[in-house]
């Protein structure tokens, strides 16, 4: 029967998979798993193509999926650097640890968040109070913050991405650990950025959010003020560096314990002149001083 | 006559086996997510979780309310049935009795290549020309709604319900018709009052694996019907759909979670969804004869 198949489909499908990854780990040694935020896919794959040019003998996969996914499988060890747009959260760090896993924290570059509208919106400037009565559905009507009289769509990230933890811990919320602030249940969870970028380069009424690495011309970024008075500043690398621009991120890199050997020497290109290089090239922000 | 016995015997036990496995394996599902699922609701009681408006997996308190999911697949599955059965049921009719032989064999190959179609290209397609369009035509603040996502169901949905409805129709015996002519019944008549009374099981076996699809169909869902966890009114709204659930979230779920459990609370649900559309199926069908 088509119905049962379909899951049953499904579970045999990812169990393959777990085993399949866990077998290649094991028997690869001059293999590293990258896995982890969607935001960083394009980052981990241009520090692993540099990396590999200069050592040929090594293969690195990089696959996404979202921050939560890349740090679920660190912990189950089917990959070997978990990429994250947010910090590890409690409760995967206490299982981590009750696995006998010490994960090391890596920051290796600044991300920042734009908030997009279609380049067709009359409105370009908005506070993080506005931002927060938008994305929580207290402002329904693009006339209240200065645009037309049209229905704000609310496009969002699903819940697997640190993008759209980020943006509701830090914009929703305001960085108030004890507000329960929520995304309106009238966002549409968008499976991925790109999709994101499609639909708001589609329709005027929308308001999305992502990294800056995806910015293009079909979208038109917001320039946010922390408060009323505040300076409106847009998401540059610029504003990001010298921390004007309210809303950015960091992104880690996470390993098992102490990194050894090949991912030791993979971190250290990361965090030198060369991948920080490849951080700026992928229109992210590096965290050392060139 | 020993070894021919012993031949007969083995085969036998052989295809009883493969059967009693098929059966084996949907118990084994059913508990295995039965088992998954349990762990939820030690916490949250079972009436809240079907009948909770709110779905906030990963918020602090989480809320697990899963009746705008639960619509959402609802919504979408009438949607693409209201669309496909009739145009599916048609059009085998059109194949197994009017179209010219060479047509026909034409026609069949057509609707067996949309099947081919992989979902995710179909959602993709939709994405950047269906949902447009249904913004502009209906005026919508977006066109990523439960419509949307119907109409490309609808077409994953044709495929299946025409090949097996076509089936059912030929497999008809021919003196059904011959008879029904000779009796002076006109050619629509004979499909209307005989041919298709005749072949009412593997029609309505045809919907149903239709509607099984539908149910299950995840990847296209997922990218055309916006995903917003929100009680639908209309079939112009946005929707998330049991399916997309599972296939977002289940990344990220710590093992052992809540929100894992919920999941496959959700997998149990469309699990006996399933279940009871094919049970009300069957009994349609034994009341029939």
């Amino acid at each position: 029967m088509i119905r049962e198949n379909m899951f049953r489909k499904y579970l045999f499908t990812l169990a393959t998979l777990i085993f399949a990854t866990a077998v290649f780990a094991a028997s690869e040694k001059n293999s590293i798993q990258i896995k982890g935020s969607d935001t960083m896919v394009n980052l981990g794959q241009a520090l692993a193509e540099a990396f590999m040019e200069k050592h040929p003998e090594v293969f690195i996969a990089v696959t996404g999926g979202g921050s939560g996914t890349g740090i679920a499988s660190l912990i189950s060890g089917t990959c070997d650097i978990a990429m994250s747009s947010r910090e590890m959260k409690k409760a995967e760090i206490g299982q981590a640890k009750s696995l006998g896993i010490e994960p090391e924290e890596f920051l290796i570059g600044m991300d920042g968040l734009s908030v997009v509208v279609h380049p067709e919106n009359p409105v370009g400037t908005l506070t993080i109070d506005e931002l927060s009565d938008i994305f929580t559905g207290r402002i329904k009507n693009w006339r209240e913050v200065g645009g037309k009289d049209k229905k704000i769509v609310i496009l969002s990230r699903e819940v697997n991405s640190g993008t759209h933890v980020y943006f509701k811990e830090h914009v929703l919320r305001k960085g108030d650990p004890l507000s329960k602030e929520e995304f309106s249940p009238d966002s549409l969870l968008m499976s991925s950025s790109q999709a994101i970028a499609e639909e708001v380069a589609l329709n005027p009424q929308a308001i999305g959010y992502f990294g800056m690495g995806y910015l293009s011309p079909r979208q038109k970024a917001i320039a946010v003020a922390r408060d009323k008075d505040g300076p409106y500043i847009k998401p540059t690398a610029e504003n990001v560096i010298s921390k004007t621009y309210p809303i950015s991120r960091p992104l880690y890199l996470y390993t098992k314990n102490k990194p050894e050997g090949l991912i030791k020497e993979f971190l250290d290109f990361a965090l030198s002149p060369e991948g920080q290089e490849v951080v700026l090239f992928t229109d992210f922000v590096p965290i050392k001083e060139r | 006559m020993r070894l021919r016995q012993l031949k007969e015997f083995l085969i036998e036990n052989l295809i009883l086996i493969s059967g009693i496995i098929s059966i084996i394996i949907v118990a084994l599902i059913f508990l295995f997510l039965l088992k998954e699922a349990i762990g939820l609701f030690k916490t949250v009681s079972l009436w809240k979780f079907i009948s909770g408006k709110n779905w906030y997996p990963i918020s602090d308190p989480p809320r697990f309310g899963i009746l705008s999911l639960i619509l959402g697949t609802i919504f979408v599955t009438l949607g693409a049935s209201i669309i496909s059965i009739p145009l599916g049921i048609a059009s085998a009719i059109y194949i197994a009795e009017v179209a010219p032989k060479s047509f026909k064999e034409i026609l069949k190959a057509g609707i067996e290549l949309l099947a081919a179609i992989p979902s995710v290209v179909l959602g993709f397609i939709g994405m950047n020309t269906l949902v447009p369009l249904v913004k502009k035509t209906f005026d919508l603040p977006t066109g990523l709604t439960a419509f949307s996502g119907s109409i490309m169901l609808a077409f994953m949905a044709m495929p299946t319900i025409v090949s097996i409805a076509e089936d059912a129709l030929t497999a008809v015996p021919k003196q059904y018709k011959e008879g029904a002519i000779a009796l002076g019944a006109t050619h629509w008549q004979a499909i209307r009052r005989v041919i298709l009374p005749a072949g009412l099981s593997g029609i309505v076996a045809a919907i149903m694996l239709g509607i099984g699809r539908v149910i299950g169909e995840t990847m296209a869902v997922m990218m055309i019907t916006g995903n917003a966890a929100v009680i639908p009114h209309t079939l112009l709204q946005p929707v998330r759909t049991l399916t997309a659930t599972i296939a977002a979230e289940m990344g990220e779920t710590v093992v052992g979670s809540n929100h894992y459990f919920a999941l496959f609370g959700i997998g149990l649900t469309l699990f006996i969804i399933t279940f009871l559309v094919n049970l009300v199926a069957d009994i349609a069908l034994h009341r029939k004869r």
